[in-house]
C-alpha cells in the first residue's frame, strides 16, 4: 500500500545484479545464434571459411615451392605459391640497385632508425625527449650521410637513382610523416590566423594541393622544381618526389588539425590569454596538445594513406618496393604462371602489416589518452 | 549619467587600480558599453550586477583586453590598454580572471594547471612553482586533488582550482565573471567562501554575480548596469535598502523575490 508520508528506518539492501550470462556459450548464443536468420548467416559464413581457409593455407605453405634456383620448379608446380622467387629476389626487393658492397650502410641506417622509433613510440620509455631530439635532429643528418655517402668519411657516394626497394618505401614514408605533420600544423594555424595575408596564403596552398591528384604534384615537383632553380641547385631526383609527398600530405594534415582546433571552445584560448601566455605559448602549451590529441585517429589515418601513396613515386622514376616487385616479376629467368600472384600477395602482406601496425598503435595511444583524461 | 559616490574613508581617485574614462564599445552596430566611467581603488571590492545582456561581463573582460573598447580609455595599474601587445601581456600577468565555465586546461592535472603560467610566464623554477601551487591549493582546500585531472573534480572543486590557478600568478587584481552561475546549488557556498576569504585579505576584486548576499556582505560598492550603461552605484546597504533609480528597483524586486 502506498503511503502519503514516509520516513525510512533502515537502509535498502544492496543486491547483486540479476544473473549475468557470461562465458563463451552465452556470448555465441547472444551474438551468433540470436535468431534463425542470424544462425543461418553464421553457419553459411562458417562453411565458407572452412571451405576456403585450408586451400589458402595449403597454397601458401604445403603446396608452395620454398627453394629453387630458377623458375623451372615453379613452372611445373603450379598449385602453390612460389616463395623461392621472393627469397631469390629478396636482396633486390630490399635494396634496389644499391651497390652490394655498400648495403651494410642501409642496414645500419635502418637499425638506428628502428631503435629510435621504438624509443619514441613506447609510451612510457625513459627520456623520450632525448629520443625525439636524436630522431628529429641528429638522425636525418646521419641517415643522409650513411645512405648518400660522404667523401669526407670515406663512404663512396651512392646516387639516389640507384636506391630502391623496401628501404626507399620506408624512407619516403618516414620523411613524409616527419615533415608533413609540423608543416600541416603551421598551415592549420595559418588558416586560422588573424593576419589576412597569412590566412590567404595558407588557404590557397591547402585548397590547391587538395584539389590536385598526388601524381600531378609529383610530376610538377619532378619537372617544374628544376625550372625555377639554378642548375647547380637542382634538387636531387629523389628529393623532388619527397618534397611533393610532404606538401601533399601536409595539406590534408592541416585540415585534420584545423578540425581539432575548431573543436576547442573559446574558453581555453581566453583562459590562456588571461594568464598572460603569449600566442606561441598559448598554442604550444594549451591549444595544440588538446587539438592534436583529439585528431590522433585522423592523423594516423593520414599516415596510413601516405604510406600507400609512396607507391606513386615510381611514376617519376624512383624504384619503391612495389616497383622493385614489378621489375622482379618481369625477370625471364623466373617467368611462370604463379610468379605474379606470389609477388603481389607478398607485397600485399608487406603493406598490410605496416598499415595494420600503425592502426593498432593508434588504437593503443587513444586508449592511453582516454585513461588519463577520464 | 553615472555619479560616483565615494565611501567616506576612501578616495578612489587617489590610488586607482583600474580607471575607466568614457569607455564605449560596439559589437558590430550594437552599442554594448555606453560611456562607462568607473574608478576602482586599490583593495576595493566591486560587485557588478544587472540583467543578462547588460554589458557587465563585457565590461570586466575589457580590463584584461579579452574584449577591446573602441572609445575612451582604460588604465589598469597605471598602464593604459592599447594595441601594444607587450604591455597587454604585462597587464594580464597582474590581473587574474575566473570564468563562469572554469576553463581549466583538461589535458593538465590541477597542479600543472596552477604551475603552467608561473613557470612559462614568470620564469619561476618548477620547484618554487610547485610549492606555491600547493600552498594556494591548500588555501582553497583542494590540495588532495592536486594530481587529478579537471574532469575528475566536481564543479565547485574545479572553480576553486581555477581561483588557485589565477592566484598562482600573484595578481594584484582579480576579475570574477559569474563564478557561481554554472555550479550546482550545493557548491555555490564553497566558492563564495573562498572569494570572501580573498576579499578579507585585501585583494582588489571586480565580481560580476547575481549572488546578492555575497554583494551585501563583501562589496565596498555595488554597480548596477542595464542596457550597456551604469545605472546606479552605491555602497551595498543603501543600494539594497534604498535603490534610487526605477530600473534598479525593478531589477532588485525581480531578483530578491
Amino acid at each position: 500500500m502506498e503511503l502519503l508520508a514516509y520516513v525510512r528506518e533502515a537502509p535498502e539492501p544492496e543486491d547483486p545484479p540479476p544473473t549475468l550470462t557470461s562465458g563463451a556459450l552465452a556470448w555465441a548464443r547472444a551474438n551468433l545464434f540470436s535468431s534463425p536468420g542470424s544462425s543461418l548467416i553464421t553457419i553459411g559464413f562458417l562453411a565458407l571459411i572452412v571451405y576456403l581457409l585450408p586451400q589458402l593455407a595449403a597454397w601458401a605453405t604445403t603446396r608452395a615451392v620454398w627453394s629453387a634456383t630458377d623458375g623451372a620448379v615453379c613452372r611445373q608446380d603450379q598449385d602453390g605459391a612460389c616463395w623461392a622467387f621472393v627469397i631469390a629476389k629478396w636482396d633486390y626487393l630490399r635494396f634496389g640497385s644499391y651497390p652490394f658492397a655498400e648495403r651494410w650502410r642501409v642496414n645500419v641506417a635502418e637499425a638506428i632508425g628502428a631503435v629510435l622509433i621504438v624509443w619514441l613510440l613506447w609510451t612510457n620509455a625513459p627520456r623520450r625527449a632525448w629520443g625525439a631530439l636524436l630522431f628529429f635532429v641528429v638522425y636525418p643528418v646521419l641517415a643522409v650521410i650513411l645512405l648518400r655517402g660522404s667523401s669526407l668519411l670515406g663512404l663512396p657516394i651512392v646516387d639516389s637513382l640507384l636506391w630502391g626497394g623496401v628501404f626507399v618505401s620506408l624512407l619516403t614514408a618516414a620523411v613524409g610523416i616527419v615533415f608533413s605533420l609540423p608543416l600541416g600544423v603551421l598551415l592549420a594555424l595559418g588558416r586560422r590566423s588573424s593576419l589576412p595575408i597569412v590566412r590567404l596564403m595558407s588557404v590557397v596552398f591547402i585548397e590547391f594541393v587538395r584539389g590536385v591528384p598526388l601524381i600531378t604534384i609529383l610530376f610538377m615537383a619532378n619537372n617544374l622544381l628544376p625550372l625555377f632553380l639554378p642548375e647547380r641547385w637542382a634538387p636531387d631526383r629523389f628529393l623532388r618526389p619527397l618534397a611533393g609527398i610532404v606538401m601533399f600530405s601536409a595539406a590534408y594534415m592541416a585540415e585534420e588539425v584545423r578540425g581539432g582546433l575548431q573543436s576547442l571552445g573559446r574558453g581555453q584560448y581566453e583562459a590562456a590569454l588571461a594568464l598572460g601566455l603569449n600566442y606561441l605559448r598559448m598554442m604550444g602549451l594549451v591549444i595544440l596538445p588538446q587539438a592534436l590529441t583529439l585528431v590522433i585517429p585522423g592523423i594516423l589515418n593520414n599516415f596510413i594513406g601516405l604510406f600507400m601513396d609512396t607507391t606513386l613515386i615510381s611514376a617519376v622514376g624512383m624504384t619503391d618496393f612495389l616497383e622493385a616487385m614489378n621489375n622482379a616479376i618481369k625477370d625471364p629467368v623466373w617467368a611462370g604462371p604463379t610468379i605474379m600472384v606470389t609477388g603481389y600477395v607478398f607485397a600485399g602482406i608487406f603493406y598490410f602489416s605496416c598499415c595494420y601496425g600503425m592502426a593498432r598503435y593508434s588504437a593503443h595511444v587513444e586508449r592511453i589518452l582516454a585513461k588519463g583524461r577520464n | 549619467m553615472s555619479r560616483i559616490i565615494a565611501s567616506p574613508d576612501r578616495d578612489p581617485f587617489a590610488d586607482a587600480a583600474i580607471r575607466f574614462a568614457g569607455v564605449h564599445k560596439w559589437y558590430g552596430s550594437f552599442h554594448v558599453l555606453k560611456n562607462i566611467n568607473l574608478t576602482v581603488g586599490r583593495g576595493e571590492r566591486i560587485v557588478i550586477c544587472g540583467p543578462s545582456g547588460s554589458g557587465k561581463s563585457t565590461l570586466i573582460r575589457c580590463v584584461n583586453r579579452l574584449e577591446q573598447h573602441q572609445r575612451g580609455s582604460i588604465v589598469v595599474d597605471g598602464v593604459e590598454l592599447t594595441d601594444d601587445v607587450i604591455r597587454i601581456d604585462e597587464v594580464r600577468r597582474d590581473v587574474g580572471m575566473v570564468f563562469q565555465s572554469f576553463n581549466l586546461f583538461p589535458h593538465l592535472t590541477i597542479l600543472e594547471n596552477c604551475t603552467l603560467a608561473p613557470i612559462w610566464v614568470r620564469k619561476m623554477p618548477r620547484r618554487d612553482a610547485d610549492e606555491l601551487a600547493i600552498k594556494l591549493l591548500t588555501r582553497v582546500k583542494i590540495v588532495d586533488q592536486a594530481h587529478k585531472y579537471p574532469g575528475q573534480l566536481s564543479g565547485g572543486q574545479q572553480q576553486r582550482a581555477a581561483i588557485a590557478r589565477a592566484l598562482c600568478m600573484t595578481p594584484r587584481i582579480m576579475l570574477f565573471d559569474e563564478p557561481t552561475s554554472s555550479l550546482d546549488p550545493e557548491m555555490v557556498k564553497e566558492v563564495l567562501d573562498t572569494m570572501t576569504e580573498l576579499a578579507q585579505e585585501g585583494m582588489t576584486m571586480i565580481v560580476v554575480t547575481h549572488e546578492m548576499g555575497f554583494a551585501r556582505q563583501v562589496a565596498d560598492r555595488v554597480v548596477f548596469m542595464d542596457a550597456g550603461e551604469i545605472v546606479e552605484m552605491n555602497a551595498p546597504a543603501p543600494f539594497f535598502d534604498h535603490p534610487q533609480h526605477v530600473r534598479t528597483k525593478l531589477f532588485l524586486s525581480q531578483i530578491l523575490h
